[in-house]
């Protein structure tokens, strides 16, 4: 698993990042604005037989299928936000195109680079392995996705 | 660069194609000595060198060189392509189209899998090239022309010299632009007698090129081959503006030509051979006068073939003066002329000469050659309509798969939306005849046209698979000392493109299944009574609504009751079984069941048909087999017309709908209760007319729903294929049937087990589609570990109703 130390390494540097924060089973969470295509209401996904749990189904995206996987599953959130009202981010990372169901979208942050901090060592936190980095803002603490990590390899699912 | 390679490469698949087009004329024996046929078989080999030679690709300019000199022979009428000439041939273009691809992937060339063929294209050819064409020089007789021009002093067009005895005492030869190393003579052969040039009107054409000609890449002698296919012309060169050689600027043109052309076509015609040079050349025609010409060809000065410009120099004292003038024939010229203009210089010497007749009598020995012009043609031979069909190629335009995708994609999406709108606008309550329900229904009748032509556009012909099959025939038969002809037919015939490239593999092994185990050796076949050549068919058509292909052989047909014996010697069936004829037949499609008593290369491994019949099933497509003993087998395949459109049963279950597709569906069935039977704790049978058949809940096999206590009120489709049924599904309800657009999971998601697809529907929602086959097999691991069907389920023949 990649600790995704970038942001650490990055930390003199004043750019700004571009955040996309959504919040997911109670928590605030964020992705790089790059990575994300388009955000969408949520639709009634088709179901796939012998998916893990938290893929959702697929849904037609003007003309292609895109697979959704439910965040708060993925990440072993509760969430009380019924599905039906929830939001789709569509993702992209590299060659693969993810829908990711949130409760709801919050922002957009241009954060300087020397904000983020490296996520704590917590081995016992399995949650970890899905954060690249932490920061504050207002008081309240957003993770930044670890995409990568999120996104199943392709083919892993395939029994 | 890499591009222009890249399309060098390109052509040099469509130039192989052509040649095996060709050389498979011949060898049908529709084109015996069709000039034109002979003309595109060498025109390829040519295109291919001369490309070849601009990248440097040395080992391919140097075979397709020897091979071109051997159909020059050929083309040439010296050597008739007989079986064995032309056996090498097919041989060569086999080996010319691997140099092709090793020098396209930058492989290594393994010379020695090609130099006895050389050696054997070189013995074709015969060494005294130059004493034959002396001989034929002396041979060769003026044609007695009674028009008053006495060009027949001249007549020598059927010269095939390159700068050969070049000069003002010689016969002047024609040069034909080219790079046949050596000498080649034309056998040349007398002008007819023909008196019905004095009918034809005489031109006069006074022909100039500036400098920027030249630089335009235009040809002179092109347009003077082009002239003489109108009629019968003398070219003289002008020489009078030639600056001495002390200052002669070599970049600019000197020389200029006066041309006389006995053509009976309006001058309209003359010009338009000109049409290209308009402008970048000093140009008068004169139109027809009686006025004699003086035909003694200009001497030209040394220096002039130093400027490279030799093929030029040469031609100047080309004259045509035997061409016979069949001008009934040349309707056709001026296609050509422009034809001429427009090629590519590579083709110099092959230029085609359409506009000949030849009678049945002249045999092979009718030459192609538009120099040698002799070409016998008696005046009361009625016009032949010339050959066009694959000199005129429609226009074609390459383009990405990916981009046709898209707009698969995108036409797919319209459907959809225009399905959508038309359910919005019916929920608004619109009359039936109101303006936009009526333009409605035009969008959809617009949209399905769409549809369709957008799928035509990946459809290609089944041609250049059945031209790899072709070869596939030759070297088979060959490795086992077999004489087969392969028949071709419907190679026209449009296919889907992925269809075709993933057909290459099991159609290679059903073909050399029939060289192999289908045709008999040739004694036995001579003694079978049948001729010692066995014989393949491979059939492509259209059936309703699908694409067949047929291997077929008139071999010795299956031989049931080996297969039977050795089925039960492998275990596949019970000894004592009894099997009809098509059961046995099927057996072959089983794993692990080989015929032939002796394992050859090319078969007899034990992994064969079934493989084959796993191929085209992922294809969505049906393999079956007829056969009759002494007579020959036919295996047939029946396939989608695309992989980008199912024929699907819409059906639910569990609230979801899914899509199973109708190739697989044998018959739909109503439950009634006592139908379905426990066999063990989990698992049911169905009882379909006294024949078990295992049963599985669609819903709770996708894990959409745990099992039903009763299935009584619900549908099962019969899943199977041609051997019979393999499952029986429960469904909820049966929708509709209809067309799906495939869209595929594998790329967005991955592989999902016992879905091949997804859809999408009406409503915008999708849908899965269903891998019936993959699902009762995955099933049958899973929720039954004694029940699973004996390994070949064989199954009574009974009727199957498929409803659909």
């Amino acid at each position: 698993m990649t600790y995704a130390s970038k942001p650490a390494d990055k930390a003199k540097d004043g750019s700004l990042r571009e955040l996309l924060s959504f919040r997911v089973g109670g928590q605030d969470y964020c992705l790089d604005i790059m990575s994300v295509r388009e955000i969408r209401g949520g639709t009634r996904a088709t179901p796939l037989p012998h998916a893990p749990r938290f893929m959702r189904g697929v849904i037609n995206l003007r003309g292609t299928v895109l697979p959704i996987m439910d965040l708060a599953t993925r990440l072993d959130l509760d969430t009380e936000i019924e599905r039906d009202r929830s939001v789709t981010i569509v993702v992209a990372d590299n060659e693969r195109t993810v829908g990711l169901m949130v409760d709801a979208v919050s922002d957009i942050l241009a954060v300087p680079e020397g904000d983020l901090q490296p996520p704590p060592d917590m081995k016992a936190d399995n949650e970890r392995s899905f954060i690249s980095a932490l920061m504050i803002v207002e008081n309240r603490m957003i993770r930044v996705l670890d995409l990568n990590a999120v996104l199943p390899p392709p083919n892993e699912d395939a029994a | 660069m890499a591009e222009i390679r890249a399309s060098f490469f390109i052509e040099c698949e469509e130039l192989l194609e052509a040649l095996q087009d060709g050389l498979q004329a011949i060898d049908d024996g529709v084109a015996d000595a069709d000039a034109e046929t002979v003309n595109m078989v060498f025109r390829s080999v040519h295109s291919i060198k001369g490309g070849a030679g601009a990248f440097g690709l040395d080992t391919l300019v140097a075979f397709a060189h020897k091979f071109e000199t051997a159909l020059d022979e050929v083309r040439a009428g010296r050597l008739k392509p007989d079986a064995r000439v032309l056996k090498l041939f097919f041989h060569g273009s086999d080996i010319l189209g691997d140099l092709v691809r090793e020098c396209r992937d930058g492989l290594e060339h393994a010379d020695e899998t090609y130099a006895p063929l050389l050696a054997e294209l070189e013995r074709l050819v015969p060494p005294t090239e130059t004493d034959a064409g002396a001989q034929a020089e002396i041979d060769f007789q003026p044609a007695p022309l009674s028009l008053d021009l006495g060009f027949g002093t001249a007549d020598l067009g059927a010269q095939d010299d390159e700068g050969a005895g070049f000069g003002p005492d010689d016969f002047a030869p024609a040069v034909d632009g080219g790079d046949v190393d050596g000498p080649v003579a034309r056998g040349a052969e007398t002008a007819p007698d023909d008196d019905a040039v004095t009918a034809a009107p005489v031109y006069r054409v006074r022909f100039k090129p500036q400098s920027v000609l030249y630089a335009h890449g235009s040809e002179p002698l092109f347009l003077f081959r082009a002239l003489r296919d109108l009629g019968p012309t003398e070219v003289r060169c002008r020489e009078d503006d030639l600056p001495g050689l002390d200052t002669l600027d070599c970049e600019h043109s000197h020389i200029g030509w006066d041309l006389t052309l006995h053509s009976a076509e309006p001058e309209k015609v003359i010009r338009d051979v000109f049409d290209f040079v308009e402008g970048l050349c000093a140009l008068e025609i004169e139109a027809p006068d009686a006025g004699a010409v003086d035909l003694i060809a200009g001497p030209i000065a040394g220096p002039i073939a130093d400027l490279g410009l030799i093929d030029l120099a040469d031609l100047a004292s080309l004259s045509d003066g035997s061409d016979p003038p069949d001008l009934a024939d040349i309707s056709a010229a001026p296609e050509t002329s422009a034809a001429l203009l427009a090629g590519p210089s590579g083709d110099a010497e092959t230029a085609p000469a359409p506009a000949r007749s030849l009678t049945p009598d002249s045999g092979p020995a009718a030459k192609p050659e538009p120099a040698s012009a002799a070409v016998t043609s008696p005046p009361d031979t009625p016009a032949k309509p010339v050959r066009t069909a694959p000199a005129t190629p429609r226009a074609t335009v390459r383009v990405d798969l990916e981009r046709i995708d898209r707009l698969v994609n995108l036409v797919g999406e319209i459907v959809i939306n225009q399905a959508m709108l038309a359910q919005s606008v019916k929920a608004e309550g619109l009359p039936p005849n109101s303006p936009v329900r009526t333009g409605l229904e035009e969008f959809l009748q617009l949209t399905r046209d769409i549809q369709e032509s957008v799928m035509m556009i990946r459809a290609q012909p089944v041609k250049s698979l059945f031209q790899r099959m072709s070869r596939i025939v030759r070297e088979a038969s060959a490795d086992i000392g077999k004489e087969v002809r392969l028949k071709i037919e419907g190679e026209q015939t449009e296919v889907d493109k992925t269809v075709i490239e993933r057909l290459a593999d099991p159609l290679t092994h059903m073909i050399r299944n029939a060289v192999d185990h289908g045709l008999e050796t040739a004694d036995a076949r001579e003694a079978a009574g049948k001729p010692r050549q066995g014989n393949v068919t491979l059939t492509a058509m259209h059936r309703s609504g699908r694409t067949v292909i047929e291997v077929g052989d008139d071999g010795a047909g299956i031989d049931r009751t080996k297969v039977l014996n050795k089925a039960i010697v492998n275990g596949l069936v019970p000894p004592d079984t009894q099997l009809t004829d098509a059961e046995i037949d099927s057996l072959l499609f089983a794993p692990g069941l080989s015929t032939a008593t002796a394992v050859s290369n090319l078969s007899g491994r034990g992994v064969g048909m079934d493989v084959v019949r796993s191929a085209i099933q992922a294809l969505g497509g049906r393999i079956s087999i007829t056969s009759e003993r002494g007579h020959g087998s036919t295996f047939s395949i029946s396939l989608p017309l695309t992989l980008a459109v199912l024929d699907g049963m819409v059906v639910q279950v569990a609230g979801e709908t899914l899509v199973v597709p109708l190739s697989t569906i044998l018959e739909t069935l109503a439950l009634t209760d006592g139908d379905i039977r426990a066999l063990g704790p989990d698992t049911h049978v169905v009882n379909i007319r006294d024949q078990f058949v295992p049963f599985f809940d669609l819903g709770a096999e996708l894990g959409y729903r745990d099992p039903l206590a009763s299935y009584s009120a619900g549908v099962v489709l019969l899943i199977g294929q041609e051997d019979g049924p393999a499952a029986a599904v429960a469904v909820d309800v049966i929708e509709d049937q209809r067309q799906v657009v495939i869209k595929g999971l594998q790329d967005s998601y991955g592989r999902v087990p016992g879905i091949a697809a997804a859809t999408i529907l009406g409503d915008g929602q999708i849908a899965l589609i269903l891998d019936p086959i993959d699902l009762v097999s995955m099933a049958s691991g899973q929720t039954r570990h004694r029940g699973s069907p004996a390994p070949m389920s064989i199954q009574p023949d009974q009727a199957k109703g498929v409803q659909a």
